[in-house]
């Protein structure tokens, strides 16, 4: 085997000797452990959820951001720094690349038949059932934003990220974040006001 | 907005509990005057709320979802499999192709059978990708044609398919094969309103030699190729041949207006 060939081989390579049959948990000279990667898989699978609507597809979005960012996870020091937060907000942006590049057209079809299979039903009497359909009517709504609008609100809304993190996982500008976030959160309570929850549905949520 | 610095990114930073005192205390003030204000801005709140309400139990859920520290090999594994997967159907295409070629090749070029293959092969091998069907998509088209054109050491053009319906929806480069030579293959992928897929494979040629249209078939994928000036082509798609043909020809027109 070659070994010395002039810095020729790409960082990934160079590294993999160290990964041998089972890297994970080994520390490496990477940006990050798989453990660390692994321990964001809930917030990006509660995040992928709420962008696409459907546990399948926001699992198979999860599942190429993990890989894509493990691939990829040589470039992250170098352009991220190293606190948590910011893994946290640069896979976001790996997601963020993958769901526009890849899922938009499963998302579609999903979202197209589940518009339909989630529409809400009036609100029943009863705390319990009216708090469902709120969420019924909440989650149709999500669907009908637009997708950059929709990322925005989840991403500051569910996810906490600070409008610099939000702007850097979508790579837009912070005030594209927020004129996006003022329209979107706009939309959302026109939809919310129109479906059955009405004025008092998710209001009452506080 | 009567008061100085309460705009409405302060009202969403109050929402999103992203000010400082200082600034709290003035939107409160605000708001207290301005009943409408205040409704819209409990409403954001309340969307948050209803946010970590309806999505806080994915957190908890189990889940198969696991960092494959191969992912590399894991990928170039499954386009092996789908390539080995249509390789009989290939096999199938060639021998068809073989024996129908009297009926349709009407001056078999030596390259010209390679290209229909890859053709035909990538198609195949993308078109299920419902996923990554494409490197880069075709929203970053100016950099898809840049890279491409840059890769295949020529000038490429995408050509607007919006005539038939179809749109870009991106490309890759894939690696040189056959008679082709070392050059590489850009593929770029189009698709309709209805999810239908074209592939148009575009490498270059040294021949110099333009050709006519020239179709085979393997399988159901069917495959238009020619050379025109510096590249060939080959359109790959699942259509009938008069189809794929109309489509074909808008290619040639939109590449020689």
């Amino acid at each position: 085997m070659v070994d010395r060939n002039n810095g020729r081989r790409n960082p990934v390579d160079r590294r993999v000797p160290g990964l041998d049959a089972d890297g994970a948990g080994a520390p490496m000279r990477s940006g990050f452990t798989a453990e660390q990667l692994q321990a964001h898989i809930p917030r990006l699978r509660r995040y992928a959820r709420a962008l696409t609507g459907s546990r399948e597809a926001a699992d198979d979005l999860t599942q190429d951001t993990l890989e894509r960012a493990w691939v990829k996870r040589g470039l992250w020091r170098e352009q991220a720094g190293s606190a948590d937060g910011k893994l946290r907000a640069w896979l976001f942006a790996v997601m963020h690349n993958v769901f526009i590049n890849g899922v938009k057209r499963t998302r579609q079809f999903d979202s197209l038949d589940e518009l339909a299979a989630a529409h809400p039903e009036p609100a029943a009497a009863g705390a319990s059932a009216e708090t469902d359909a709120a969420f019924a009517d909440l989650q149709a709504a999500l669907r009908r934003l637009p997708d950059e609008q929709r990322e925005v609100v989840l991403l500051v809304g569910l996810e906490q990220l600070s409008y610099a993190e939000a702007a850097q996982a979508l790579d837009v500008p912070i005030g594209t974040v927020m004129s996006r976030l003022a329209r979107a959160r706009e939309r959302l309570r026109q939809l919310l006001d129109e479906g059955g929850a009405g004025p008092q549905g998710l209001r009452r949520v506080k | 907005m009567t008061m100085h610095a309460v705009n409405e990114e302060k009202l969403h930073a109050y929402v999103d509990d992203a000010l400082d005192a200082d600034e709290r205390r003035a939107v409160e003030a605000y708001l207290a005057e301005h009943p409408d204000e205040a409704a819209r801005v409990r409403a954001y709140i309340a969307q948050n709320q209803a946010l970590h309400r309806l999505f806080d139990p994915v957190l908890d859920e189990p889940h198969a979802l696991r960092v494959d520290t191969r992912a590399v090999a894991a990928n170039s594994a499954r386009v092996w499999r789908m390539l080995g997967g249509f390789a009989a159907t290939l096999a199938l295409g060639i021998a068809i192709g073989y024996v129908a070629r009297g009926q349709f090749v009407r001056a078999p070029g030596p390259a010209m059978p390679g290209i229909a293959q890859q053709a035909v092969l990538a198609h195949a091998a993308y078109l299920p990708e419902v996923r990554h069907p494409v490197e880069v998509a075709a929203a970053e088209e100016q950099h898809l044609v840049g890279w491409l054109s840059k890769r295949l050491g020529a000038q490429l053009r995408a050509p607007s398919l919006a005539a038939a319906g179809y749109q870009l929806l991106g490309g890759r480069l894939l690696p040189a094969a056959g008679e082709g030579g070392n050059a590489p293959v850009a593929l770029l992928m189009y698709e309709n309103a209805q999810g239908r897929r074209l592939s148009l494979l575009v490498r270059r040629e040294t021949s110099n030699r333009d050709t006519a249209f020239r179709f085979s078939q393997a399988g159901d994928t069917g495959v238009f190729y020619w050379i025109d000036g510096p590249f060939g082509y080959a359109l790959a798609g699942n259509l009938d041949k008069d189809s794929l043909a109309a489509v074909a020809r808008l290619v040639y027109q939109q590449l020689n207006p």
